[in-house]
Parts: structure tokens; sequence; C-alpha cells
């Protein structure tokens, strides 16, 4: 059994019965037990502030520093950092920590958005790689390697590289060829590795981000690991200097975190470290059963390794269960609205063409067998004529100024008609796929405004824009 | 030393009854599997410690789970059984020598081996060559199944354990599906009394009215199930549970301790606080 330094500190600390005389105010539930009734008292029992006995997150010295060096040996780095203010905070201390203001990062077009607001808090300028699409699925898969590639050759003045790896769907890039280029021209490889918890404890997963050496790595393990939502780790190579990342760290994380979520860290790497193999196993089995059984039935592709080696595709997640629901006439979006409404099955999303399914450590077949036979059902039931799919290409970005500037920049809005040409002070998002169309410091091309046109016209989401009708666009003031 | 079996049947109210021995204890890796000997009740099987099956009284549920359906269509030939692990809804099934073929599909095997080394009386006929024995999930089975079975009967146990699946929408739509035209579906249909159970019969009832043309709700007095009173779901696509070939089943020339066709008329009528909470939308 793997040791548990912080939550046995915990536990040791609660046994003194210290008279606290320090916040927080509930006091462990004694005054009012209203927090008791709700969470169970061995929660609130835990719900501790920092002090002598039990650490501080920023400056760990005790049992928080211990719970850091072994979870950085459990996913193979120099540093790991717990994270209370969730992955998105990860993402963002990784690109502050790497660049200063006006250098250059290379980054996909479909950035998960914490690391775009990581760009106006920081300065510095992106330099944007467009995902490949995948058109029969209409989803936007990972960046081809070649791609980053050549775009660290075209850029080679740029300080580091920000890669979603895994994609949402579970699609992974070539990391390792990545890494391997970006360090040769001396940059940083800096990856979201969100929805890759789970890599480090299974041979058969995708190589994770710290086994292909890349610099840093945000690791959502209360996605896939089993920790408590919000919480996650932040992980480093030795290229990385402890202090300068602690230290922005600190810019940014609470000076109050809850020791229920880094203990929840504590015990689900321990977990992880104990039986991960065996978890990830069952429930590799378990999704790829269900692939099996949904192709099976005709109509829906659960798709899955059959995509490797297209498109930039280099490897796949098996515990994910993607589902394309087209080829019944339904949208994704359709069947995960069936799904909860007529059979109570909740699925993670669902857009146009696709849903996903999170297969975890809590899922048992019965639970599998009641979302294939509802999806058998949902088939005979509700199967209809051929549904077009409208899948748009990437819009090339002209970046005027960064992020930042144009964030800080006086602006106005401008009628939609009179944009043309003007510097964008908004992020507009198209949903689906989870393109951006148009973002901070870039110029309004005619290509953008028809493709708001467009998406207004064909039941879109447009969204993160200030005029929800769009009769307006938010601009930079021109001086 | 006394040794007693206690079910907490719901937060307030406890079922006890003295045991002469425990006889098998087990977790099957899908439910914790006991068998006990009693005085009262004889051999009895639990499954999370929830009373299944006696001795005493198997006969009652049984009956109605069987018979009901079986003298409503004298043309059923082939029928699934889902659950029904002690054996003894297939020992009753099998008195119709006009039907030619049982599918039974019980998720836990370590169901029917404690039933054919304990419970003989209910499990004796399991392996008969009429029977297709199957140990996977129900839902899985019917999935693929289409236009096959005259009768579907769910015996299952409640929809907090591994039976949870057998009480969804999911499961009565893929089951309307797997029947043919002269198709039945009785079902296990949880109790009127205690309000968590009364929730399960409300929603059960709801799904099943949604998906079968024929919806109905029949009762029978089982002594040791929470409040005694229990109920039976009869759904069909037309044939309904009272019709001209009841009065006729007596030419079976079977003998049954509880079911008659009297009885088989009576127990459609159901008390008025019953009729009335049937009535009521069910909300999750």
């Amino acid at each position: 059994m793997s040791k548990t330094p912080l939550l046995d500190g915990l536990k040791r600390y609660a046994k003194k019965r210290v008279v606290a005389f320090d916040v927080p105010g509930h006091k462990q539930g004694k005054g009012d037990k209203t927090l008791i009734d709700v969470f169970g008292a061995q929660s609130i029992q835990y719900d501790f502030n920092s002090s002598f006995h039990l650490d501080n997150l920023g400056n760990p010295s005790g049992i928080i520093h211990e719970a850091h060096q072994l979870a950085a040996k459990a996913f193979n780095a120099k540093h790991a950092f717990f994270m209370v203010n969730g992955t998105s905070m990860a993402v963002m201390v990784m690109i502050l920590a790497s660049l200063k203001e006006g250098e250059s990062i290379i980054m996909p077009r479909n950035v998960h958005k914490s690391a775009l607001n990581a760009l106006i808090l920081g300065g510095a300028h992106p330099i944007y790689v467009n995902p490949q699409m995948d058109k029969q699925l209409g989803i936007s898969c990972a960046m081809d390697a070649d791609d980053v590639i050549n775009t660290i050759q075209e850029n080679p003045h740029a300080k580091a590289v920000f890669i979603n790896n895994p994609t949402y769907y579970g699609l992974v890039t070539d990391l390792q060829k990545i890494v391997d280029v970006a360090h040769h021209y001396g940059m940083k490889v800096l990856v979201d590795e969100a929805h890759g918890a789970h890599f480090s404890f299974h041979e058969d997963l995708p190589v994770s981000a710290m086994d292909a050496n890349a610099d840093m790595s945000s690791v959502s393990l209360h996605k896939t690991g089993g920790s408590l939502t919000q919480s996650s780790l932040l992980l480093c190579n030795e290229s990385m200097d402890y202090h300068h990342v602690l230290q922005t760290i600190n810019l940014l994380q609470t000076t109050s975190p809850s020791y229920l979520l880094m203990a929840s860290l504590d015990v689900a790497r321990a977990k992880l470290q104990d039986e991960g193999h065996e978890m990830f196993t069952k429930i590799m089995e378990l999704s790829n059963y269900a692939r099996h059984e949904i192709n099976a039935m005709g109509g829906y592709i659960a798709f899955g390794p059959d995509r490797i080696g297209q498109l930039g595709i280099f490897g796949f997640d098996h515990t994910k269960l993607s589902i394309h629901t087209q080829g019944i006439g339904l949208s994704g979006k359709k069947v995960y609205d069936i799904l909860r409404d007529e059979y109570g099955i909740q699925l993670e999303f669902g857009d146009v063409s696709n849903v996903l399914a999170i297969i975890s450590v809590g899922d048992r077949s019965l639970e599998i067998e009641r979302l294939l036979a509802a999806l058998q059902d949902i088939k005979e039931r509700y199967a209809q004529e051929g549904h077009s799919q409208s899948i748009q290409e990437f819009i090339q970005p002209q970046v005027q100024l960064s992020p930042k500037q144009a964030y800080s920049r006086e602006s106005e809005m401008v009628d939609f008609s009179q944009s043309y040409g003007r510097i964008s002070a908004e992020m507009i998002m198209a949903y689906p796929p989870g393109i951006p169309i148009l973002s901070y410091g870039e110029v309004i091309t005619q290509a953008i405004l028809d493709y708001i046109s467009f998406g207004l016209s064909n039941d879109q989401f447009l969204m993160g824009s200030h005029d929800p009708t769009f009769t307006t666009l938010k601009v930079v003031k021109e001086d | 030393m006394e040794l007693w079996y206690t079910e907490q049947q719901t937060e307030h109210v406890r079922f006890s009854i003295k045991i002469k021995q425990h006889l098998f204890s087990s977790h099957s890796g899908f439910q914790q599997v006991d068998v006990f000997d009693s005085v009262e009740f004889g051999k009895f099987l639990t499954l999370d410690g929830l009373m299944m099956v006696t001795e005493k009284d198997e006969f009652i549920y049984h009956d109605m789970i069987v018979h009901v359906p079986m003298a409503t269509n004298p043309n059923i030939k082939k029928v699934l059984v889902i659950g029904a692990g002690d054996g003894g809804t297939v020992r009753e099934l099998l008195r119709y020598p006009h039907l030619e073929t049982i599918d039974m599909v019980e998720i836990d095997k370590m169901v029917v081996d404690v039933s054919v080394e304990f419970l003989p009386q209910t499990a004796s006929q399991l392996y008969d060559e009429k029977v297709n024995l199957y140990f996977e999930d129900g839902l899985k089975f019917v999935r693929s199944k289409v236009n096959e079975y005259d009768l579907i009967i769910v015996d299952s146990t409640d929809p907090f354990g591994p039976g949870e699946g057998l009480f969804t929408k999911e499961f009565y739509s893929n089951c309307y599906r797997a029947l043919k035209a002269e198709g039945i579906l009785v079902n296990q249909h949880e109790s009127p009394y205690y309000p968590a159970f009364e929730r399960n019969m409300r929603r059960a009832h709801q799904r099943i009215s949604e998906i079968f043309e024929v919806a109905q709700v029949y009762q029978a007095h089982i002594p040791t199930y929470p409040s005694g009173h229990w109920l039976f779901g009869y759904a069909s696509k037309g044939i309904q549970p009272i019709n001209e070939h009841v009065n006729t089943w007596k030419d079976y020339g079977l003998k049954t301790k509880y079911y008659n066709p009297a009885l088989h008329i009576g127990c459609f009528a159901l008390p008025t606080y019953v009729i009335e909470s049937l009535k009521e939308e069910y909300h999750d």
C-alpha cells in the first residue's frame, strides 16, 4: 500500500484535538451541525487551514512537500505541485512560467480557454496550428506532429510549444516526435494533459507527457484519476526551475487551499499506484466491449484505434467511448438529450455528430449494459433518414496584437457590417466543433464575417461574444 | 444461544426468522448469497441479505408469476425467463407439456448453483432438456432478440442491486421487441405499502404503460416479503389478462396450492389506495 503522508497528517492532527482559534470558522462543525449533516462528520473534521503541523501549499516543506514528491515519482516527473484551482490554473502556470511578455508560443487553434487567458495575463504572442479535421466524424483531431514541426521550423524564435494531448475524444498526436524537435530548437513543450491523468499507469495507454520528456504537463487528476472535482496536478521535468514555478503558482493560487481537495490528490495518487494498472485494464475491457457491441448494432460508429495513422492521429486512448450518431439520422446532441430525458443516462457531452461517455473506475458492466440497451432502443425508436452535418474548416487567424495588448486597450462596439478590417477585442467560439473563430488581437476578415453569418443561419452555437445577436462586434478602438 | 436472520425491510421495520443453521455464505462478485435453514419457513435463500425464496411460501410467488400468464393464452410455446435462479418459475412452467422452449437468463451462476445444492424443491428441473440456461445480464440478452418469445417472465431482485437494469425503460422496450404479436410480459412488481417499494412499483408501472398496449397489475400475499402484500405486472400487446381462456385452465388438470381461475379474476381487483397510487404520475 503506497504512502499517503498528507492524509495521514490530517488524521494525526484531528486526533490531537487541538483547540482551534484559527480559521475555518465552522471549527470542524462544532457550533453548527449543518455542514456535518450535509457532508458527513469525517469530511468536515478534516477541513483545516494551513498550520505548523499541516504545512503550507504556498511554500511546502512538510507533509505537502512529501505528498508532492510521491506524486512526482508516480508520474515520472521531477516535481509535482498540487493544484486546488483546477487544471485551468495549471495550464496558466505552465504558460506564465515559460514565457515572458512579447515572446511567442506555438499552440493549437482549438486550445482551451485557460491557455488564451494566460496569454492575456502574460502578454505572450500565439502562433496557431490548425488541428486536422475528421470530416466523416465531424470532429477536430489532434495537431498533426508534422504540422507542428513545420511551424517550429518556420518560427525558430518561439519559446514554447503547447499541445492538447489527448483530445477530449481520446486522440493523441506523436508527442515524442514533437518534443524531440522542439527541444532541438530550444523550445519548451507544455502539455495540456487534462484528459490523460491515467496515461502513466498502463502500458496499453498512449505515452504520458512526462514519459515523452515534455517540460511541463497539467493533469486533471479529478477527471480520470479519482480525486475530487477542482483538484489537479502540475508536473515538471528537471528543465524547469522549481522556485520559479512555485512563485508563478503563488501568483494565481488561493492562500487558503482546501485540505479535502489536497488529501484527495494524495489518496488518488496512492490508489493509482497500487491499483491503477488493474483498474485501467478493466476500464479498457469495458470500453472495448461497448465499442464492439455498438458497432455491431449498425448505424452508430464507436470509433477507436481504427483511425490511427490518418489525420495526424498517432494513438488512441482505449478508455474513451465516443459514438458518432449521424448514421441513425440524429445529432449527438439529440441522442445525448434522449438518453438523459428518457433513460436517465447522463453522458459527458453531445455535439453535432457525436456523444462521449466517460468510462471510469466507478463503472461496472451493469451500467455499460444499460447504455447499450438504451442505444439499441433509441436506434429502433428514433432513427430517421440522413441528417446533414456541416463541418467548418478552421480559418487561419491574422494576429495583429497580442491578446494582452488587445485586452488592455480601449474597445468599442461597432456594427457587424462596419467591423471589417478592425481588430477584435473579444473571443468568439463556434460550438461545435469548438473552433475559435476570432480571438483578442485578431483582424476581422471577410472570411470570418462570412463564417459568423453562416453559423447564425445554420443554428450553430456561437459563444463568447459581447453582443449575442451579433448586430455589433467588440473591437479595439483606433487611435 | 439463539441465531436469528433479520431483514431490515425499511429503515424502521425489521423482520426476523429464527435460524437452525446457516448453510451457505459467499459473495458471488455480484451480490452476497446466503442459505439458511429454519423451523418456520424451512430452507431459504437471501441475496444481499434480502429474502428471495423460502421452501414454505415459495408456492405463492411461483404459482402467480407463471399460471396467471399461462392461463391467458393457450398458445404459449417459447418463454424467456429472466432472473429466477432458484428454479421455481421454470419448475411451474414445465408443468405445461405444450410449452416447447424455455430460455432462462440469470446473471449470477452462484444463485443457480446454491439452489441446486440446497433448494432442490425449486431447483430440481433447471437442467431439464427444454431449458436453455444462460448466465449473463438479462438486459444484454434481450437487446438482440426480435419477435421471438410468446412470454417473458421477469423474476428479478429489487431494483437496487444487479436487478436495477431490469426495471428500466430500455429493458421493457427491448422486451417489447423480443415478444411476438401475441406476447405477454409478466414481472415482479414490488409492493404498494412501504414508500420505497411503492415508488419502485409506480415507476415500473409507468414505464411499462408507456410501452405496452395492455399494462395491469395483480396481487398476492407472500408472508416473507416486506408488508406481505406483493404485486406482479401483466403487460401485453393485446391479450387481456382476464379472458375466455381463464375458465378452461382447469382442463390442464394441474394441481396448485394458491392459484385457481376464480383467484385469477380476483387478483386483478386491487385495493383503492393501490389503484390511486398506480394512477399517480411518477417523477424521479
